[in-house]
């Protein structure tokens, strides 16, 4: 969307994630989504009077991993407590990093070659989760409130990205591109559905150039299509109101997912005072050289790099074929293309099969090995089964798993031997002479038609590309 | 009374049992609680189980433990899993633990037998025990007179014979104070010599655990047992618990000792002659004099009014009725917050919390915070350029002996200056301890008090018995 009469919006984001450690942050309890409402507790993540934090050295791992994937200097760092009552945080305060963050001052390039700097990517702990019941169905004016701490004390990473961004796409973009670099390091598995990424966006307009605007921040936004419309919402909300001659309000907002809009969830009359101030029961956090080395060590490539890798495999890839490429990055799925074309697949084969195939039973990938899909796109390649029959292996290697050679001949797909196909197009254009001659004068509608017959007398064992190979070698 | 090292001795000698000293220590808390108030809840049943394990374990051949059959009294602000756990203040009425303290852990492994849980000023903010929800303690040695705090239950329970050993907890002086004004052996570790998991947090920066004995060798001996890095506790130092009884004998011979003018001036001239005598002991005993004057030592309590109060306004914010103690119930979250922290807290808790929370408001953090860990970071240098000098320092632990009640409650200032001694040495975060020392004021027992680097509980004890035994307790 572009704004009218030369507006321009500028957004930056704040994306939490949690990360996919065992434990919790501050605590040896499961750190797990889904579980029991209150059982995954322990004094630490309840607050208990007492109970004291300690660090959990993989969260610190992982937090490292992002900082280094986003370019960002590892910094000497401290924990601060942020001070305010809610009764999902059971401190009253959470545990977040303040003025020295672990990973400072980097940068995502997106696909379009655009690039987005990276202020800051800060531990803190997460919050338990409330669920208001009866009455206005929100913290104040509801009959009850139920607690769940199982979330409480679950590590968090949050990603604040400079005010970079100038559309609602480059920041949809910018959530997916960041979103495939979290799954890529491990620290995350990246579900906004569950709530494990979650994003803030930071929303003003202004005329082209000039100072920014008061800015708007639309809270809690757990999908990219949330995002990019409340951006767009947002930014015409406020030009529409500048333009009448109102003026933006700096403010929290909510974005309503059925009505399309943002309204108003808190406004800030004055900046808020969290009284941050040293977390005495933690120790400074300073990451030695032989701590960071080891992380570093264990980086894999980024979505960018496999993306660029992958395409360069494609000769002159069609706009499909970009798409598909996006589609198998950001699933992960290039790792089990590149092996497909290592072992003699034809990568554009390949990429459509996991593009479409494996990514439509994703659920399913981790009980298919790299040298089952390469089998089975070679055996499609060299026409031993036909691209039916193909998809039908696939998706039985992502229900159970297994040998697709034994696959195939379980479910009665080895191939015919060209003999047998030879002899069975041979009868069949014995017994439809009149069909045989129209297609001989060149309608090839009828190929289509001697491929069917070809099925049905061979129970769809015949590939039909080879099947027409046998007719043009007749006509 | 037995001293624990009797205690100790006899019970593994089979000459008594735990289950015996149990029964003499509950005796003479029934004969004298009512009076002093000392122990607001008596765990007859958990001693008498912790008692008769111990014993069980002689029987069948085992050591029992470093304080084996040894009755002790715990600082209510220590939580005990199942025993009710208050902070001497309203808000917590009712709540049970789930889990143990630390130093509850080690003291049942070491064979001692917790008895009960005893008064403290409301979350240990005080100096008298005058700020408990339920009611003052007594000083056993003159009921007219209080005990000191904020650990004055647990120093009353040791100066009435009703438990050989105490823990308390010193965040300002909570436990030398009133073993002074009671006439005992109080330590104030090194910050993270002692675990604080478990310990109810009133500022977790100064927040120390400790004993409380009538002896120096006693003192050492419970100290030895909770000492020790605990991974529950991230700032709890790395090593294992020092050796500290095998050294109580050691002097000071060659010991050079710094005579602090800043920690005796403005002190009763009872308390004044105590410290000089004092030092008079240990030059005879072989140690060097060297006059000192560390000015900065001044500025103690007023960085210390604003540390502690920031920190405990945020230790305290989780008392919010939302999942633990009183809740009293209002219209929304934030009324019943509101509601329940008016019903639940005290005077002085509500006094420090606005201090506190004011001190760390945007507009005001750096003139006040800020300033006051400035002041802190002088504090720490100012002592480490002493200890290059000197290897110990002494001077008064209490400006007074014992007060009565009533004379500082009016006026919190005068009730703060309880502290000023004590104050410097939990912003350094070093080690410090009180001794009995001669009387002063109508026959009542002074305390000296000897300060040290980190981790130099060894020669403090050392120094400490020195006194002990000039002071005719051999």
């Amino acid at each position: 969307m572009t704004l009218p009469n030369g507006w321009e919006i500028v957004v930056g984001l704040e994306v939490h994630t949690e990360l996919k450690t065992a434990t919790k942050m501050f605590c040896g309890c499961a750190n797990r989504f889904g579980a029991e409402p209150n059982t995954n507790v322990c004094p630490v993540c309840l607050g208990l009077p007492g109970s004291l934090p300690v660090l959990n050295v993989r969260a610190v791992d992982l937090a490292m991993a992002i900082g280094m994937a986003l370019h960002c200097t590892i910094a000497p760092s401290t924990f601060h407590r942020k001070n305010y009552f809610y009764p999902d945080m059971p401190k009253d305060f959470q545990i977040s990093q303040y003025d020295l963050p672990i990973n400072k001052g980097g940068y995502l390039d997106l696909p379009d070659a655009s690039r987005v700097s990276i202020e800051r990517a800060h531990l803190e702990e997460d919050t338990g989760k409330s669920t208001h019941l009866g009455g206005s169905g929100r913290i104040h004016g509801a009959d009850r409130s139920l607690v769940d701490y199982n979330r409480s004390g679950v590590p968090l990473v949050e990603i604040v990205s400079g005010p970079d961004i100038r559309s609602s796409s480059q920041a949809r973009a910018y959530a997916s591109e960041l979103r495939g670099i979290l799954i890529a390091t491990g620290a995350s598995d990246g579900r906004m559905e569950e709530g494990s990424m979650r994003i803030d966006a930071n929303v003003s307009v202004r005329q082209a150039d000039a100072e920014f605007g008061t800015r708007c921040e639309i809270k809690n936004l757990n999908s990219l299509r949330s995002l990019q419309r409340a951006i767009d919402y947002e930014a015409m909300r406020q030009v529409e109101l500048i333009e009448a001659g109102g003026t933006v309000r700096q403010e929290t907002r909510h974005w309503d997912e059925i009505l399309g809009a943002t309204s108003t969830m808190r406004i800030k009359e004055e900046a808020d005072d969290y009284r941050y101030f040293r977390e005495p029961d933690l120790v400074d956090l300073a990451p030695d050289q032989a701590w960071q080395d080891r992380i570093r060590s264990q980086l894999g490539p980024m979505p960018a790099q496999r993306r660029r890798e992958l395409t360069a495999r494609l000769t002159s890839a069609t706009q499909a074929q970009l798409d598909a490429v996006e589609v198998v990055i950001d699933l992960g799925l290039d790792r089990l293309v590149n092996y497909a074309a290592d072992g003699g697949a034809d990568v554009s084969l390949a990429l459509s099969r996991a593009a479409n195939e494996l990514a439509g039973g994703i659920e399913g990938v981790d009980r298919l090995t790299p040298e089952a899909f390469c089998a089975t796109v070679l055996m499609e390649q060299r026409g031993e089964l036909s691209s039916t029959q193909a998809k039908t292996v696939l998706g039985e290697l992502l229900a159970s798993g297994g040998d697709p050679h034994a696959i195939a001949g379980t479910m009665g797909f080895e191939q015919l031997s060209s003999d047998s196909l030879g002899e069975t197009v041979d009868e069949l254009i014995e017994r439809h002479p009149d069909e045989w001659t129209r297609y001989r004068e060149g309608d090839e509608k009828l190929a289509q038609f001697f491929i069917g017959q070809v099925m049905k007398a061979t129970k769809g064992r015949a590939n039909g590309k080879a099947v027409i190979a046998e007719l043009q070698a007749r006509r | 009374m037995k001293s624990a090292f009797q205690i100790v001795d006899e019970v593994r000698r089979g000459a008594t049992t735990a289950a015996a000293e149990l029964a003499t220590c509950l005796d003479a808390v029934r004969a004298r609680n009512e009076e002093l108030n000392v122990f607001l809840y008596v765990d007859e049943e958990g001693a008498a189980a912790a008692a008769s394990r111990v014993d069980g374990i002689l029987a069948s051949g085992g050591d029992g433990g470093a304080l084996a059959g040894v009755p002790i009294a715990i600082k209510d602000n220590m939580c005990q899993r199942g025993i009710p756990t208050t902070c001497s203040s309203k808000i917590l009425e009712g709540w049970r633990p789930p889990y143990n303290a630390t130093v509850l852990d080690r003291l049942l492994a070491a064979g001692a037998v917790p008895v009960g849980k005893t008064n403290l000023d409301e979350f240990a903010m005080g100096s008298s025990t005058e700020n408990s929800a339920f009611g003052p303690t007594r000083n056993p040695l003159d009921p007219s007179r209080v005990p000191g705090g904020s650990s004055g239950g647990s120093a009353a329970a040791v100066a009435a014979g009703m438990t050989p050993l105490a823990l308390g907890s010193d965040t300002g002086g909570s436990i030398r104070q009133p073993a002074a004004l009671c006439g005992l052996v109080g330590v104030k570790p090194t910050y993270g010599l002692v675990s604080r998991y478990g310990l109810i947090a009133f500022a977790s920066s100064l927040d120390q655990i400790g004993p409380f004995a009538k002896t120096v060798r006693d003192a050492a001996m419970l100290l030895e047992v909770i000492a020790g890095h605990d991974p529950m506790d991230s700032t709890s130092l790395p090593e294992q618990s020092p050796s500290l009884v095998a050294h109580v004998g050691d002097g000071v011979a060659g010991k050079r000792v710094g005579v602090v003018r800043e920690l005796i001036e403005g002190a009763d001239q009872d308390v004044v002659d105590a410290v000089d005598r004092a030092t008079r002991v240990l030059a005879d005993a072989g140690a060097t004099l060297v006059e000192l004057s560390i000015p900065e030592l001044r500025l103690g309590l007023s960085a210390y009014y604003l540390i502690a109060p920031a920190e405990a306004s945020s230790n305290l914010a989780r008392y919010d009725g939302v999942r633990f103690g009183l809740r009293v119930n209002a219209e929304d979250v934030s009324a019943m917050n509101e509601a329940t922290r008016t019903a639940g807290f005290g005077a002085e808790v509500k006094r420090r919390i606005m201090l506190g929370t004011y001190a760390l408001s945007a507009g005001y953090y750096d003139a006040y915070y800020g300033q006051a860990l400035k002041v802190r970071t002088q504090m720490i240098d100012a002592f480490r350029r002493a200890y290059r000098e000197v290897d110990l320092l002494i001077g008064a632990t209490a400006p007074s002996v014992a007060f009565e009640f009533g004379s500082k409650t009016s006026n919190p200032m005068s009730m703060y200056l309880s502290d000023v001694f004590t104050i410097p040495t939990n912003l350094a975060g070093e080690a410090a301890l009180s001794v009995p020392f001669g009387t002063g004021e109508a026959g009542l027992p002074v305390g000296v008090q000897l300060l040290g680097p980190g981790r130099s509980e060894g020669l403090l004890l050392a120094g400490a018995r020195v006194l002990e035994i000039a002071d005719g307790r051999p």
